[in-house]
């Protein structure tokens, strides 16, 4: 898909022949995430108007406790040191950022009074600085307004890099000023596309000045307020014990008329994904359960109970097979998988794409993620697919086998194919998730009958995503031929998921193997492409260079894309509750209500 | 007496220096550290992570931080949890009675359970009951916790809705349903503790009423004339029991290792499921000062059997 074609199905839009969300759907099918594109229709002069919610209560409170589980309770409640999703989703009970991301990818203003356009010019045209209006008459639970200083305040905490905080990367590099008591300008050194990162979704949320002005930068750690927050939010802080619970009861003065409608809210932690699916999908003890990472024929079975339902968020989650293309069995100074190294087998083309066809995505799909992963055979979903539902994808032996011949690759003596003295035999690694190891054995199988050997490898999970610099077998470092995990593209902007197939990135001994492209493919042409988005203001031009990029990766078989996976939440029957795939679990809890 | 007690209490201390060297190692030497989840996150550069090693002294080597973590420990300083940056000992503090109220309980239930049957049984050997006894106490000691627990989950919450199998430590409740609803809550796992335990008790109460049943003292004070119900409990129970108390205290070790399953299961929000969340995010205070009060407790209770001994038995005297 190019430029044109995005303007011709941009300009449909606009006509009413095509809607917006299927038009963000597709966009989320070729690679793109879906907030980018909300900014290209935006962009394009189409309202950037979030669909707002259904919210049927007519007052505030009455909803009784609103029961929720987290099979890893939050541990903090400071959303500037939150580190997993876990508390995220903690903090984001009490805090708020300026605006959100709904599953459309569309802004939603929180404690901004609008989202900045171009129309309102809330954009520069430059691409170098962007207006925030913020809502007036917001009061912290303490009682004190909300203003510029506090959004000033969160800026300089964050940046701090003394404080260590998880959110300083999109906070380091802007300035912000003060323009007046309710509005912020957030400027940029360079122009920049994808303008909604500081103050916006789970690195956005805003604590207050007065109350951790005291603890910035090495003191952060000391702030009372870091277990007891004082927020914006719906609900105001009671009770939180790390790991435990985190309760918090109605917040009477919300900036939001009719809201919210719980009188009290409950987040315990502990226990199993199952027993949690269980205490929602089955006896109903509880309203809310996050992550169910459980098979999906469990799933189903709990449903029967009638009490609650299963809600998948589709957000950017890939589970992929990646190649490697440099020689892991080769070490030069205490390093393999070089990054100037050569692959003896996988670099041949040929047996990448049999490789792509001996993966039968369809079995994983149906016998092992069921509906919590869906097959896909671009690393990032396949337009077609979502237009005419056909599956492109295939499993075909044959014709892997063919490719296999044609490039010379003959079987030897042992049934393993082998040419001038390299042998097609493959070590593949993942980590101890009984799904990996069932799709692992899906695969060994079929490449078996192609003649290829695969040696499967699991490693504890503890090991393999950790960044021990003295362990061979993490998944940045890939000493072997290939390995499979999901990358998640949770981030709005696609920029810091492209650039896992810059060469600069290559992961390498000298930057500790924290360079974002693992499997070290180096592609001139990507390169140039991706350096151009990163200056490229115009989103529909931007859009179409990332679908390039994409394709490029899919044509090289860079990575075999096996299932696009969701969030999984059991919901009660009773609750509405709007998620989303692009922002926190309890981005919305304001809205969630229970149908009476 | 007070000149054993200090004898004993500092023989723990080289114990407690060797338990927490080794664990120190070992948790040191593990694969995985604290900050995984922020290298795997892409919008974190992993400077930050860098820093937070620094920060919190990870880059050290190990004897380094074993001595800092030994001296500050000695003051009275537990350190601060990795994860969530709070001070351990309050952490302990908030999970702590949760852990002691459920082991209590169900040790307490064990007891009640294992007295009566075993002494009873030991009365009337190789008689139905007896047989039935021991039958159920092999049942009981040889399923795991973690079975019985998921099985009751089943039984008494899934099919007939009787009880929550998620322990709640705030009850929104007050007077007598708030006592209700915490006992409510605690029944399930008390008694999958508590019947583990009982199994094994049993077993030794019986064997040990049977060693003293046919001892001459025994006849002696049926001879005298005394009520069966005086001989049982003044003369057999009391010393029978003297090994059955050095077993519970022995037993300690295994009913926490009972409770950590428990606990994760049911979701008590003890120190059990403390250790196992710390342990699963490597967080490396945490895993030490819970796994050392553990160590703290065993040794303890160690203590308390010898000095319940002595009690028991006026022929064992501490020099």
């Amino acid at each position: 898909m190019n430029e044109q074609e995005l303007r011709g199905l941009i300009a449909d839009v606009k006509g009413g022949s095509l809607s917006r969300r299927s038009f963000v759907r597709r966009m989320v099918a070729v690679g793109l995430t879906a907030p980018l594109a909300a900014q290209m229709l935006a962009h394009s002069g189409v309202a950037m108007a979030a669909s707002t919610p259904k919210y049927k209560p007519t007052k505030a409170g009455g909803g009784g406790v609103l029961k929720m589980l987290w099979w890893q309770g939050p541990t903090l409640l400071n959303p500037h040191f939150a580190v997993g999703t876990k508390d995220q989703d903690g903090s984001r009970v009490f805090y708020e950022p300026l605006a959100a991301w709904d599953d459309d990818g569309m802004l939603m203003p929180v404690l901004a009074a609008e989202v900045p356009t171009l129309e309102n010019g809330g954009l520069a045209k430059d691409g170098l600085s962007v207006t925030w209006k913020l809502k007036k008459g917001v009061t912290w639970h303490d009682g004190k307004p909300f203003t510029a200083d506090d959004c000033l305040f969160n800026w300089k905490y964050a940046s701090d890099p003394a404080a260590a905080s998880v959110t300083i990367a999109s906070y380091k590099d802007v300035e912000v000023q003060k323009i007046d008591d309710h509005t912020i300008k957030v400027l940029f050194s360079k122009p920049t596309p994808f303008w909604a990162d500081a103050f916006v979704g789970a690195r956005g949320c805003q604590i207050p000045k007065h109350i951790f002005e005291p603890y910035m930068g090495d003191k952060s750690r000391d702030a009372p307020a870091n277990l007891a927050p004082i927020g914006t939010g719906a609900y105001m802080f009671e009770e939180f014990k790390p790991g435990d619970l985190v309760r918090g009861k109605r917040n009477p003065n919300y900036h939001e008329a009719n809201k919210p409608h719980f009188d009290a809210v409950e987040m315990k932690g502990g226990g199993d994904a199952v027993s949690a699916a269980r205490a929602v999908l089955q006896t109903g003890e509880y309203d809310f359960a996050w992550n169910m990472q459980v098979e999906d024929a469990i799933l189903k079975r709990l449903e029967e109970g009638g009490k609650g339902r299963v809600d998948i968020t589709l957000g950017g989650s890939i589970e992929h097979i990646q190649l490697n293309n440099t020689d892991p069995w080769t070490e030069v100074d205490g390093e393999r998988s070089v990054s100037t190294s050569k692959h003896p087998s996988l670099t041949d083309l040929a047996v990448r794409q049999a490789l792509n066809l001996l993966v039968d995505r369809q079995a994983v799909e149906d016998h092992i993620y069921g509906r919590t992963g869906k097959a896909t055979a671009n690393f990032l979903n396949n337009p077609e697919r979502f237009a005419s539902k056909k599956t492109s994808f295939e499993l075909n032996i044959d014709k892997a086998i063919k490719l296999l011949d044609g490039a010379g690759w003959k079987p030897g003596a042992d049934g393993i194919r082998e040419k001038s003295g390299v042998k097609l035999k493959y070590v593949f690694q993942t980590s101890i998730n009984q799904p990996r190891q069932k799709t692992q054995a899906i695969i060994k199988q079929a490449c078996q009958k192609a003649g290829i050997d695969i040696e499967v490898k699991a490693v504890t999970a503890s090991v393999y995503f950790s960044s021990d610099v003295g362990n061979p077998d993490t998944y940045t470092k890939f000493y072997t031929d290939l390995q499979m995990y999901t990358t998640t593209q949770t981030q709005p902007d696609p920029g810091i998921f492209m650039n896992q197939f810059v060469s600069s990135e290559a992961s390498t001994k000298e930057n500790k193997w924290q360079g974002r492209n693992i499997t070290r493919w180096k592609n001139a042409e990507y390169d140039k492409l991706f350096l151009q988005g990163e200056g490229e203001l115009d989103p529909v031009k931007r859009a179409a260079l990332y679908i390039r990029m994409n394709e490029l990766v899919i044509e090289n078989v860079v990575v075999i894309p096996v299932v696009w996976r969701g969030g999984v939440a059991a919901v009660s029957n009773k609750l509405s509750a709007p998620l989303s795939g692009w922002d926190n679990n309890t981005w919305n809890l304001k809205d969630w209500f229970r149908e009476a | 007496m007070s000149q054993y007690l200090l004898r004993r209490t500092l023989l723990a201390i080289p114990s407690l220096l060797g338990i927490s060297l080794v664990l120190f190692t070992v948790l040191a030497m593990a694969p995985g550290d604290p900050f995984g989840e922020l290298a795997q996150n892409p919008a974190v550069p992993p400077e930050v992570a860098a820093s937070l090693r620094e920060k919190f002294g990870m880059d050290d080597p190990i004897w380094e931080r074993y001595v800092k973590w030994l001296t500050q420990m000695l003051q009275g300083n537990w350190g601060f949890s990795f994860v969530s940056r709070v001070d351990v000992d309050i952490l302990i503090m908030q999970r702590l009675p949760a852990t002691l109220v459920v082991i209590g309980a169900s040790q307490l239930l064990a007891l009640l359970v294992a007295m009566p049957v075993g002494v009873y049984a030991a009365m009337r050997p190789y008689s139905l009951f007896d047989q039935i006894a021991t039958t159920l106490a092999f049942v009981g000691f040889s399923l795991p916790t973690f079975f019985t627990g998921l099985t009751l989950i089943l039984i008494f919450s899934i099919t007939l809705d009787w009880l929550p199998f998620v322990y709640q430590s705030n009850v929104n409740a007050t007077g007598w349903q708030y006592y209700w609803e915490h006992i409510r809550q605690a029944i399930m796992p008390v008694t999958v503790l508590g019947l583990f335990q009982a199994g094994v008790l049993t077993r030794f109460v019986r064997s040990a009423v049977l060693d003293v049943v046919r001892l001459d003292f025994v006849t002696t004070a049926r001879a005298k004339g005394l009520q069966e119900r005086v001989v049982i409990v003044k003369h057999i129970v009391r010393n029978a029991m003297i090994p059955v108390v050095t077993l519970l205290a022995l037993q300690m070790p295994a009913v926490f290792g009972g409770a950590i399953v428990t606990e994760q299961i049911f979701r008590i929000p003890g120190i059990g499921s403390l250790l196992i969340a710390a342990i699963l995010a490597n967080d490396t205070p945490v895993i030490m000062a819970v796994t050392f009060v553990f160590a703290c407790l065993v040794i303890l209770f160690n203590l308390i059997a010898d000095l319940l001994y002595g009690w028991l038995d006026p022929r064992i005297s501490y020099r």
